[in-house]
């Protein structure tokens, strides 16, 4: 079994959802990275998505693309990546990276599964790699053993979702909005609506991201989904300090423990 | 007249020539989509509506009304015999798409694009500009055919195409600088994609390039195939035969795919790509994607791509905003890998010579953008010699680029 699958297996058998924080690499600079993706796995993150800053984020809204910014201004090269995720396995967090296609595909796909793999990495999410173009990811991590973590969104067809979760393993990603990354006042009606969607394709668990902000926020989104994905909200904070950090991922935590369930 | 065969699935497929991309978009490894799942359903529809409108008179008689009615097409071809006295004594011909209504070859893809907007029951489109051609040209055929417009356009763009600006205003369009990024084009489309994944629901990404995600490079290049067309035609009955080369500018590539594609069967017929080197390739600065890149993935499709180690978007730079682009269109790049055609880097010095020597020759201000592909003819001339024929794709004209001419050249005090 994989340690994804474990880590839900757990989630499921306590009746929650799992809560997934999203930082990047090297923001505001290496070192402090490690020590902000340590305060999220203490202060309750299930599981952490390590982003790799990239020039192009086309997937990303203004908090996110200004991180990025900054953690290139500062130095970040992709070696980085893997001494950051090595920090997370340290410390007994689990990790997976979150990466725009290009720095894979320039270091190599094999290249960078092994040394994901070797630095303790669970799999990688793929915003802007689609099970079509697949193939090379497919065979490394199959090759390194990572599971792949491919997105859905409001927009895809019954036949997207079935070649979507095909491809996926450990959890899907439920986009909940159409749009770029960005906290937002309401997670939308799109997202359960999604997730009931792709819940009729696979038994794998679906995580929801886009938007997500708050306590309550999380336990609305927990009333639907298996886990609870939040990126921007996280990086904002990140911009101030450590212990905004773990305050907000505490009350995430404490969200995604009491999940809101839908009214039928 | 017979009736039009009803278009379906299988005759769509039998339309594709042996120079189209496989289903999936892919010319050779390069093209395909690497966008968002997001998109995937919008680039489906998109690919859909295509397939179907190529082959529907309907579709391809209002195309071809509003290229002749509209944008001024067929355009002339001009010999340039004063030009081509620097030319080592080949004889130089321009095909004149600097004579297109908004100026320049973007027309005749926004034209089509426009149309399948409206076929696709949507109202509101979204582009990017680097120059302010394609905004313009945006612009232009939202203002004809009624739909709402949005430019996205680098905020350096903004300032050194300031009049294009106005005039895409005076169009009606909402034009958005971007500040992100390196604020050029790269970041302009950037922004549109960010747009699009929002709004795709209304939303037609009417991309001025033929590059982006799969059907982009087919298509952009199939409403530009016109240009070649037309020049081979022009310059048999001009000359009575083919010429030895064809030269065009290369930012994105859709001028030189369009041209290419007039002669790609012909084996004798040098295709060659000038591509911006701006400070020239030592000094780092430059856009010469194909002299210099290296296959990666930027703005939906895998393709040359000027970038680091890290596999990050190195800026690129050109005297030129409309050649000022790190990526290229994927079939380029499967041109240069086949062999059948050959990119070459003329620097900001060797355009702005050209740009002056057509002014003063012909009476022909071109577009900086095209002076690359005349400065690539002046340096062919003298490899072919004497009697050579060489076609060039005048891809705009200068208008817009007065302002940086005269701070460049000096012609006027205080600017």
């Amino acid at each position: 079994m994989s340690r994804l699958a474990q880590l839900f297996e757990a989630t499921r058998a306590e009746q929650r959802a799992a809560l997934v924080g999203y930082l990047p690499a090297g923001y505001p600079t290496v070192d402090a990275s490690k020590e902000l993706l340590a305060a999220t796995i203490d202060a309750g993150a299930d599981l952490v998505e390590v982003g790799v800053p990239y020039s192009d984020p086309v997937m990303d809204g203004p908090t996110i693309q200004a991180a990025a910014d900054q953690a290139l201004r500062n130095g970040f090269r992709l070696k980085h990546l893997f001494e950051v995720v090595e920090s997370v396995s340290a410390r007994g967090g689990r990790a997976v990276v979150m990466t725009y296609w290009n720095p894979v595909h320039r270091y190599g796909a094999d290249a960078f599964a092994r040394d994901l793999a070797s630095a303790g990495g669970l799999g990688m999410i793929t915003p802007d790699l689609t099970p079509d173009e697949a193939g090379d990811w497919l065979a490394a991590s199959d090759a390194h053993g990572l599971d792949r973590i491919f997105l859905v969104a409001p927009s895809s067809s019954e036949e997207r979702i079935a070649l979507t979760t095909e491809a996926t393993t450990g959890f899907v990603y439920a986009t909940a909005v159409m749009g770029v990354t960005g906290a937002r006042e309401s997670v939308g009606a799109s997202a359960a609506d999604l997730v009931s969607r792709t819940r009729a394709h696979t038994d794998l668990p679906i995580g929801v991201g886009l938007g997500v902000r708050s306590g309550d926020q999380a336990a609305e989104v927990a009333g639907f989904a298996d886990a609870v994905i939040v990126g921007s909200a996280l990086v904002s904070k990140a911009g101030e300090s450590a212990a905004e950090v773990a305050a907000l991922t505490a009350e995430l935590a404490e969200g995604v423990r009491r999940p809101v369930v839908p009214a039928a | 007249m017979p009736e039009a065969e009803p278009v379906t699935e299988k005759n769509t497929k039998d339309q594709r020539s042996q120079h189209d991309p496989d289903e999936r978009g892919h010319f050779g490894p390069y093209g395909g989509r690497y966008l968002p799942e997001a998109l995937m359903g919008a680039l489906d529809e998109l690919s859909a509506e295509y397939d179907k409108a190529r082959l529907d008179p309907e579709f391809t008689g209002e195309f071809a009304r509003l290229l002749s009615g509209y944008a001024g097409r067929p355009s002339l071809l001009t010999e340039a015999p004063r030009f081509a006295a620097h030319a080592g004594g080949a004889r130089i011909f321009l095909k004149r798409e600097d004579l297109n209504h908004t100026g320049s070859h973007k027309i005749n893809n926004v034209l089509g694009q426009a149309l399948l907007t409206k076929r696709m029951g949507k109202k509101r489109v979204i582009a990017e500009t680097g120059a302010g051609q394609h905004g313009v040209a945006t612009a232009t055929a939202c203002a004809l055919l009624d739909l709402e417009c949005v430019v996205y356009m680098g905020e350096v763009d903004t300032e050194r195409q300031a009049l294009n600006v106005a005039r895409m205003r005076l169009l009606g369009a909402e034009v958005i600088p971007v500040k992100t990024g390196s604020r050029t084009l790269k970041d302009a489309i950037n922004e549109a994609l960010r747009d699009w994944v929002t709004n795709v629901d209304t939303t037609h990404y009417l991309l001025g390039t033929a590059a982006g995600a799969h059907p982009f490079p087919v298509m952009v290049r199939n409403f530009h195939k016109i240009i070649g067309e037309e020049a081979r035609r022009q310059i048999l009955e001009l000359t009575g035969r083919l010429p030895d080369a064809v030269a065009a500018c290369v930012g994105g590539g859709s001028n030189a795919i369009g041209i290419f594609h007039g002669f790609i069967d012909d084996s004798d017929v040098r295709l060659i790509g000038l591509e911006p080197g701006g400070k020239g390739i030592e000094s780092g600065e430059h856009g010469a994607t194909l002299t210099e890149g290296t296959p990666g993935t930027l703005h939906g499709a895998l393709s040359y791509l000027l970038q680091d180690e890290d596999g990050q978007t190195t800026e690129a730079y050109s005297i030129s905003a409309g050649l000022d682009y790190p990526g290229v269109g994927p079939e380029h790049s499967w041109l240069k890998d086949t062999g059948r055609a050959e990119y070459r880097a003329v620097t900001d010095a060797e355009a702005m010579d050209a740009f002056q020597l057509l002014s003063r020759t012909e009476g022909i201000i071109p577009a900086i953008e095209s002076a690359h592909a005349l400065a690539g003819a002046l340096e062919l001339g003298k490899e072919l010699g004497e009697g050579a024929q060489i076609l060039v794709s005048l891809s705009g004209r200068g208008d817009k680029d007065v302002d940086t001419a005269a701070r460049y050249f000096k012609l006027v005090e205080d600017v």
